[in-house]
């Protein structure tokens, strides 16, 4: 590939290769605290490559490839590279991770105890993650929460943070503009504007966490609390999981000894302040 | 006539875990995992003792449920086709 760059996010190295120089430039900017991989060599490569040889130039269309292709992913526009390769990392991880039970989870830590947020899209699990990493908790991850199967703790994965639409503004307030990506506008989702984590949050991007709790917020709702029982909670969290079914028994085994140690709650919240009120509730109860 | 005779897996092939009044089937030999409720689990652990038709099966089940009424039998015959479809039991 004409452009190249290597990082390492938790305990995963990209190479994202590209046909452009901008997405990369973005990509850089986005993460240029990340160190390189580790020991020199990729877990994971994302390409992205004009669709048709002559659309390098001419309305350029991105393609994401890489070790593992969704054989119907629509290009995107070149001004949507960055998001290209955002995706492009999820991708990898959705269809190739198989060292980690992964579950599409928010994870934020705070005395070594990690509290695993999940929920369809939209339901806001990355804002929270993403406010409560500014407010004293320590940000893991806000897409994929990487559960170690032999010793049942969760390992970082913080890759820059993904805003979409009302969140944006939320984090703008809250955020220095230099920890910013580009906003862009239009895409599939929306409005989406990537933020990098803090320097805590990379600085500690090789140190895992015990799980302590579940929480499944919903965004959007009037204030709700109920306990969610454990098998509906087997329930949510194998369809929350990209490789539970290639993991076979380590990832029944895994997720059965995740659910048994850790309450479970469903939460509804109109505002992201309720949210992180109803988390610090929610947590001094369980430490005390 | 008599009805077909079923079968299932030996209880080390399929690993159940309990969770809140139901269960949590993995499956060994097709590598699924299954979420049941009662009595999904007892008809598995009652065909442990061998093959049975479904009025064999009914028998075994009494002896240590309550399984009352003209209706067990369609209903034991209904839980028998939803097992049969996911793989957990099969005929002899």
């Amino acid at each position: 590939m004409r452009h190249r760059l290597d990082i390492q996010i938790g305990p995963v190295a990209f190479r994202i290769g590209s046909a452009w120089k901008a997405p990369l430039d973005a990509l850089e900017r986005l993460y240029s605290s990340y160190p390189p991989p580790e020991d020199g060599l990729a877990d994971f490569t994302v390409r992205l490559e004009p669709e048709k040889p002559w659309r390098r130039f001419i309305r350029p269309s991105v393609a994401i490839k890489g070790d593992y292709v969704l054989a119907d992913a629509a290009p995107l526009s070149l001004a949507h590279g960055l998001l290209a390769a955002e995706m492009g990392m999820n991708l990898q991880m959705a269809l190739g991770q198989k060292r980690y039970l992964l579950l599409h989870a928010a994870t934020v830590e705070k005395d070594g105890r990690a509290l695993i947020m999940t929920g369809e899209s939209g339901a806001g699990k990355s804002t929270l993650a993403a406010l409560l990493g500014e407010r004293g908790w320590r940000l893991m991850g806000d897409e994929f929460a990487l559960l170690d199967m032999a010793s049942g703790d969760l390992l970082p994965f913080p890759r820059a943070v993904s805003l979409k639409n009302g969140a944006i503004k939320v984090m703008e307030a809250e955020v220095a503009a230099d920890r910013f990506g580009p906003r862009l506008d239009g895409t599939p989702k929306g409005a989406i504007r990537h933020m990098r984590p803090n320097e805590t949050a990379i600085a500690r991007m090789g140190e895992g966490a015990t799980p302590a709790l579940i929480l499944f917020p919903r965004f959007g709702e009037a204030e709700a609390v109920r306990g969610v029982g454990a098998a509906e909670v087997f329930m949510r969290l194998t369809q929350a999981s990209t490789n539970y079914v290639a993991l076979g028994r380590s990832g029944f085994d895994a997720l059965n000894r995740l659910i048994a140690a850790n309450p479970a709650l469903a939460i509804d919240y109109p505002d992201t302040d309720t949210a992180v009120g109803l988390v610090e509730d929610f947590w001094q109860a369980r430490a005390a | 006539m008599a009805g077909p005779l079923y079968i299932a897996d030996c209880e080390s092939a399929v690993l159940t875990v309990a969770l809140d009044g139901l269960s949590v089937l993995f499956h060994q030999p097709s590598g699924m995992t299954h979420i049941v409720a009662p009595p999904a689990p007892e008809i598995l652990a009652a065909l442990q003792a061998g093959p049975a038709d479904a009025p064999e099966l009914l028998r075994r089940l009494r002896v240590l449920y309550d399984f009352e009424g003209d209706e067990a039998e369609s209903a034991l015959h209904a839980r028998l086709v939803e097992l049969e479809a996911a793989g957990l039991v099969r005929r002899a």
